[in-house]
Order: C-alpha cells, then structure tokens, then sequence
C-alpha cells in the first residue's frame, strides 16, 4: 500500500533503490550526496535489502567497482556530486560502449575552483557527453520515481545502458517533502528482476573490453550513440507503464500554460517549480508566458522539444552552467542546434543563473523574460547573459 | 595487428564490442613474425618438458609419444626453447626465405 | 594456519596441468616473459576463473578485437582499476548467490596489473581492496617499466635502469630511486597471503598462485617478468635473466603467510649482481660505483628479509 509521507528528499530516493532490491553499491561520500548513501548503509545493515554496501576508498573506485559488479550481473547503484563527478570521469566514458546498465543518483553541485558544495549544474553538464541516459527530477516525487524508472529502463535487455537520475544538491536532496512512497509490491510489479544479455560467467567465457583497432572503433562509437538515441522508445514505454501503475506520467519535456505563450522560458530540475511561479506571476500582469521543462536531456528529445515550443516566438533558455569561453551554456547551444535553420522556429537567447547555490528568483526569471522580449526586437551584442552577477 | 575479421558494420559489431569467441587469436598465425626457428632432436631429447612450459607462445606441442614437436603456425622464433634445454637438444636454425 | 592449504596438493612436473587457459596468436613480442607467466598463472588456476586486467602489455597483446586469447571471462576497464572491477565482481557473486540468483559454485576472481599499474597509478584502488578484505587475487607482472607505452619508468624499476624517462645523461645515471616495495605494502595490508615469484621457477610459481587464489581474502602474487624488448637482452635469456634475478638475490623469492615470512628459496651462495646486469642494454651504462651501491643494497634487502622469516 503506497504511502505519502513528509521525507527528506535524498531518503525517498535511497528508498527507491532498496525497493528496487538492489545487488551492489559501491559509493563514496561527498557533500551533498552523503544522505542517499548513508541510508543506504543503514537499510543494508538492517537487513531491509539484500545487498553488499561496498565502501571505496574514491569516487573512481565507485564507478570501476560498479563496472564490475554490472558485468557479472548484478543490479548496481551508486551516487555522486561535483568533484566526485570528475574524479570518475574517466571511467564514465566506459559502462555506455561497454553497455553495463549502472544507475546513478547525481546530486547536482558546483565545481572548484572555488570550492563549492551548494547547487549548480556546472558538474552533470561537464559530463553530458558520457553516453549515459539522463534525467533531471523536479521535486521529491521525481527523484523517488525516476529512480525506480532509471532501473526499468537502463537494465531493459534492448537498452542496456547506464543511466543518471539528477536531483540538485540541498535545494532538492535536503529539503523534506511529501512523497509517494510505493510499496514492495508496486514496484515489483513495475520492475522486473534484472537479466543482463551478457554476464562474465566462466561456463560463457567472453572478453569485455578488447581493443578498438581503427578498423572497428567508429562502428562501435555509432553502434554506441544508435543504442542510446534508441533508448527513447524505452524510456516512453517505461513511464507509459509507470503512469499505467501509479497514475503519474512523466514526460520527456513538460510544458506550463506554454500553449497561447509568446515567450517560453527554458528550466531543468528544481528551479522549474519556482519559473512555474514566476510564470503565474507574470500571467497575472498579463503577460503572455509559458514553460517548458527539460526532463530528459540525453538522448535530447528534440522532437519532443520541438512540439512542447509550439508557435512561441522566443525561447529564455536558462542555464545552470557558465562553460568558459564557450559561445553559450550548453542547454542553449543544444537548443539553437535543434532549431538551426528550421522554419518558424522562435528566437533563442541564453541566460546563465543560478551558480554556486545562488537562489533563482521569480524576479530575476521576470527579468529573464523581459530581456527575451526586448532582444526579440533588438539583437543583443552578446550571445548570452549572466543574471544576478555584481559587477562592483 | 589488422585484420579483414574486423570489418563489421554498427549494425553487426557484437554487443558491447564484446569478443564472444574464447581463444580466437588461434586464428591469426603469428609464425609469420620469426626469422629463425628451433628444431629438435629426438636422439637428445629426454622429453623432460622444459621447452615445452617455457614457450611463451604455446608453440611447443607434446605428441602422443613424448616427445615434442613446434607448431610453426605460432612459434616466433625467440629460442628460449632452445637457451633452455638441458641436454642441447634443440637447435635454433635460420627461416628460408 | 590458513585451513584451504592443508588439503592443497602441490602442482609438480609430473601432474602439471596441461590445459592452456591462453590461445596461440597473441600479439607479444619474441621471448615475452610477461605472458609466459601469465600462461603459467593461467594454467594454475583453470577455467573456473574471472579475470580483470589493466590496461597494459597484456591486455593489448591477449585482445585486439575482434580476437581474443583468452579462453576464461575476462574484463578490462581501464589502467589503474582492475582491483576495483575485482571488488565489484566479488561483491556481485557474494549477493547473487545469496539471493539465488547465481550457482553456488565459487568462482576465482582475478585482477591482474603491471608494474606500473600496480605501483604507481592503481596503488590507492589496491589498498581499498585489500582493506575492505574481498576473496580475490592480485597479480603485478613487473617487467619493471612502463612497457606497453614505450619503456617509461614506474616506481618498480630498478636502481640505474635506463627508461625513456630515466634516461643516463650528463645530470643524471638512470632511474635514481630504489624498486618500491609493493609486496612490503600488501603486507602491511594484513592480507593473508603475499608472495613473489619468476617464470624461471614455474612450479614455485604455480603453486603460488594457485595458494593465492584458494586462500579466502585478498591474495598478492608480484611475478617478475623479463621484457626483452624493454630491456635490451636477448630474446631467448628471458628464462636466464628469470633465474639469475633470483640466485643474486636482486629479487628473492618468498611467501608471506598471515604476517610470517618464509623464503621459497634461501641463496646461499649468490651469484654477483653483475652477472645479472650485464647483457641487459638498460644496465650497459652504469659504472662500478653504482654496480657496487646496488650489491650493497642487495645484500643488505636480502639480510632484512631473513630477518624477518627469522622473527616472523
């Protein structure tokens, strides 16, 4: 019987795990992931899951350990932020080609220099060409449920691919609110035990992870990017089945009182909940804005995207990360590359708030849309624009 | 290195670009690589092993009777075999051509 | 007293397995003393094995897709891992089998790294796995350089070796430091079984790493492993230079079994270093200053390491 019941948002999630009876984990602390592992310690300790808790000695013995355990066949979770982000980089790059289905919580922080433990994007978009799927949770809710979809959809047998769950770090991890929680037999019903297509097994041997000679490596790169670009058809199917059993359906894109608007503004994760607000505000002095809200960012659901824009003229892409010397932040060059060229398509500016735990306000997502609104008539000199920065 | 085995389509390529098929490097005849090769003699031979668990290419085959023969699709011609037994009983003589 | 080695019956030339665990064709150079002890590992254990490997001579040569010599489950992640792919394969088959979902039937699980792997960039992942105590086996092939990426030197290379980036010049004589101690490190691990071994002495060898593999806990073989390419010998002295390592106690061989030590081999009368250097190219350009130091540091390891099978 589900229950819903006020919980801090990084125990629903580590809850979602135990009830997806998970095999391993293998994680490392790092503020401010530490409550979803440190639950997850306790429920192993307790018995409430089967599993081995396997305390690494870093983040890239996490994702090396989880690469392992994925490959003799077990349903593997880890978590990270920031710097522990980076440190298993090097490896994140592997568990995709290799097709190990690893699922991960990433709670989103900035990174050094300076050092920063508070809330940004800066670390999941620096690792946005990994080749894992990945989503953005808005609230307590996603982060419970999309971790659950995370397993169902990465450890399906025509995906098989690893897959991150982003919750941003203490405006989302650490807040306490009224979640959902499903039973053992909810989510039994909805996740399958997990049948890898391949498992290092010494009555099957087989060689995971030969060298890609120049005759072989670009097939096996596109073989790669085609899986993941395919995995949509999964990660649909997954949250049609959720919606089917639970009653709440996910989208790769949300859209909010977007279909009359003029000017959309553009959000992934948490921040979305307070541009809702900023939305009816400006609704109630009678301008025309909407919404639109990335949930899945890779593979990019640009058709989706494409439709949740609908006949709006102008796009206030907001983005979370401030890539040095780079034309613009990352959602918005992905936007300006979806519409490159296509006719009818709105005007896209780019703002960059947010870094380092700095709140986004209703006011500043005024002034975002205000300034769309006013470069829709005159172009701006730069390509994007960093909100609520001193200069003095 | 290169081999026309490799020549396989994004739709082909094995899942994960896994190999499937145990000890298929028997496929590719590194005998090609040597410039000399061992050869040995049965009168010497005591058939005490030696050659055959110091070749670092399992290139040293032992026959139904004993005594040892080279698997030439293999041997590269590095002459431990040879450094190695105890009784001189393998000589390490030029490839042909 | 570790219980698994009192039913073990020694592998001896008359029952040496015969089976190779490693297909013919891999890409090693002539005379490769690496992956003849690689074979000779392999051959210890059998097929009830998985192994992952590091990035390196060994995994380029045994696995150029699409062909592989190897005949058991084999995984390879990246350079400085193979002890954590290990922990996570060990910890999957403790809970699968747990929950029934895999046979009960055990399973050896492998890591195998070189020198430089080992000692250098993988040593921290090492120490987490040896700490966190998994049922696995470690095995270092030091062939004493950075082989794979053209003779770089790793903290295992010897004292006045020459490497590309030891090179003897005008400033300097060669690698300028001692051979790290990685077997010291496993030790003081409290891992219940460390050993070293030289393909030279294959049944020591085998042996040892079949012990390893049946001790439960984590196990550490370091095996030498001549490089004929790397270090400018002959080809066919790989076996010669394996045993003129150990018979001039450079690199003694001996277990360390729950904290006690015990030579495998006590060199009684040791051959002179010199005989072991010269012949090798990496050697030529070392002096009789440094020829000397390296005796005296020889003998003097030696001397600390009968000590401690005296007191241990």
């Amino acid at each position: 019987m589900a229950k819903r019941i006020g919980i801090e948002v990084s125990i629903a999630l580590a809850e979602a795990v135990k009830l997806a009876n998970v095999d391993v984990i293998a994680a490392y602390p790092i503020t401010p992931q530490t409550h979803i592992v440190e639950h997850l310690s306790e429920v192993v300790a307790d018995g409430e899951v089967d599993a081995e808790f396997v305390p690494v000695e870093s983040e890239h013995g996490a994702m090396s350990c989880c690469c392992g355990s994925s490959a003799a066949g077990a349903r593997t979770f880890t978590s990270t932020s920031s710097q522990g982000l980076l440190l298993m980089s090097e490896i994140l790059f592997i568990p995709g080609p290799m097709r190990l289905p690893i699922v991960m919580a990433v709670v989103d922080r900035a990174l050094s220099a300076p050092i920063s433990i508070w809330n940004d994007h800066q670390d999941i978009m620096s690792q946005r060409d990994v080749g894992w799927i990945q989503t953005f949770a808005e609230n307590g809710q996603e982060a419970f449920d999309l971790t659950l979809h995370a397993f169902r959809v990465a450890e399906d047998r025509r995906v098989s691919l690893p897959m991150m769950v982003n919750i941003d770090g203490f405006t989302l991890s650490h807040v306490v609110e009224a979640v959902e929680l499903l039973s053992q037999e909810d989510v039994d019903q909805y996740l399958p035990p997990f049948k890898p297509r391949y498992r290092l097994d010494p009555r099957k041997p087989i060689t995971m992870g030969p060298v890609g000679i120049p005759e072989v490596y670009s097939e096996a790169k596109v073989a790669h990017n085609e899986a993941l670009k395919a995995s949509k058809k999964v990660i649909l199917q997954g949250w049609k089945e959720f919606a089917d059993l639970f009653g709440r359906q996910y989208n790769p894109v949300e859209t909010y009182r977007s279909e009359d608007a003029e000017v959309l503004l553009v959000t992934m994760g948490s921040i979305s909940e307070t541009a809702m607000t900023a939305v009816d505000t400006m609704r109630e002095k009678g301008q025309k804005a909407g919404l639109v809200r990335i949930r899945l960012w890779r593979p990019f659901p640009g058709p989706e995207f494409r439709k949740a824009a609908g006949k709006a003229k102008v796009l206030a892409v907001v983005d979370r990360c401030l890539p040095p010397g780079a034309t613009c932040g990352p959602v918005g060059a992905e936007l300006r590359s979806l519409f490159y060229k296509v006719p009818g398509s709105p005007k896209i500016f780019n703002f960059i708030a947010g870094l380092g735990g700095r709140d986004v306000t209703v006011e500043w997502f005024e002034e975002m849309v205000e300034k769309a609104t006013a470069f829709a008539k005159k172009r701006p000199k730069e390509l994007y624009e960093v909100i609520g920065v001193r200069e003095k | 290195m290169a081999n026309t085995d490799a020549i396989v389509g994004w739709k082909t390529i094995t899942f994960g670009c896994h190999v499937m098929e145990p000890g298929s490097s028997a496929k590719f005849r590194t005998g090609d690589w040597r410039s000399q090769r061992p050869v040995i003699d049965n009168e010497k031979c005591i058939k005490c092993g030696m050659c055959w668990i110091y070749c670092p290419d399992m290139a040293i085959i032992q026959a139904e009777d004993g005594f040892f023969d080279v698997d030439l699709e293999y041997c590269k011609g590095c002459g431990i075999c040879a450094h190695e037994c105890p009784k001189d009983a393998i000589t390490i003589i030029p490839e042909e051509g | 007293m570790i219980s698994e080695f009192e039913k073990f019956k020694r592998f001896k030339a008359k029952n040496l397995p015969r089976k190779e665990m490693l297909a013919p064709g891999h890409r090693a150079c002539q005379g490769c003393g690496e992956v003849l002890a690689l074979r000779m590992a392999m051959k210890a254990l059998g097929e009830n094995v998985i192994v992952c490997m590091a990035t390196g001579c060994m995994e380029i040569i045994t696995t150029p897709y699409p062909q592989t010599a190897w005949k058991v489950p084999w995984i390879h992640i990246a350079f400085e891992n193979p002890a954590s792919v290990a922990s996570g394969i060990e910890s999957a088959l403790k809970v699968l089998r747990r929950k029934g979902k895999v046979s009960k039937k055990h399973i050896d699980v492998l890591a195998i790294g070189g020198d430089g792997s080992t000692s250098d960039i993988g040593i921290g992942w090492i120490s987490g796995a040896f700490e966190r105590g998994h049922d696995f086996t470690y095995i270092c092939l030091d062939n004493e350089a950075y082989m794979n990426t053209g003779v770089q030197r790793s903290s295992c290379t010897p004292y006045g070796a020459m490497t590309t980036t030891s090179p003897p010049g005008e400033k300097s004589f060669g690698q300028v430091t001692w051979k790290k101690n990685v077997p010291g490190i496993a030790v003081a691990h409290n891992i219940p079984y460390v050993a070293t071994a030289s393909p030279a002495y294959f049944l020591d060898l085998m042996n040892k790493v079949k012990k390893a593999a049946l001790v439960k806990g984590p196990a550490y073989v370091h095996i030498y492993s001549p490089c004929p390419t790397g270090w400018g010998s002959a080809p066919e002295r790989s076996i010669e230079f394996a045993k003129l390592v150990v018979e001039t106690r450079i690199f003694p061989l001996y277990e360390v079994i729950e904290g006690r030590y015990i030579m495998s081999r006590k060199i009684t009368k040791p051959k002179p270093v010199e005989e072991y250097l010269k012949g090798q190219r990496r050697f030529r350009h070392l002096d009789k200053e440094h020829i000397d130091h390296i005796q005296q540091r020889v003998n003097a390891d030696y001397e600390k390491l009968i000590r401690l099978s005296e007191m241990t």
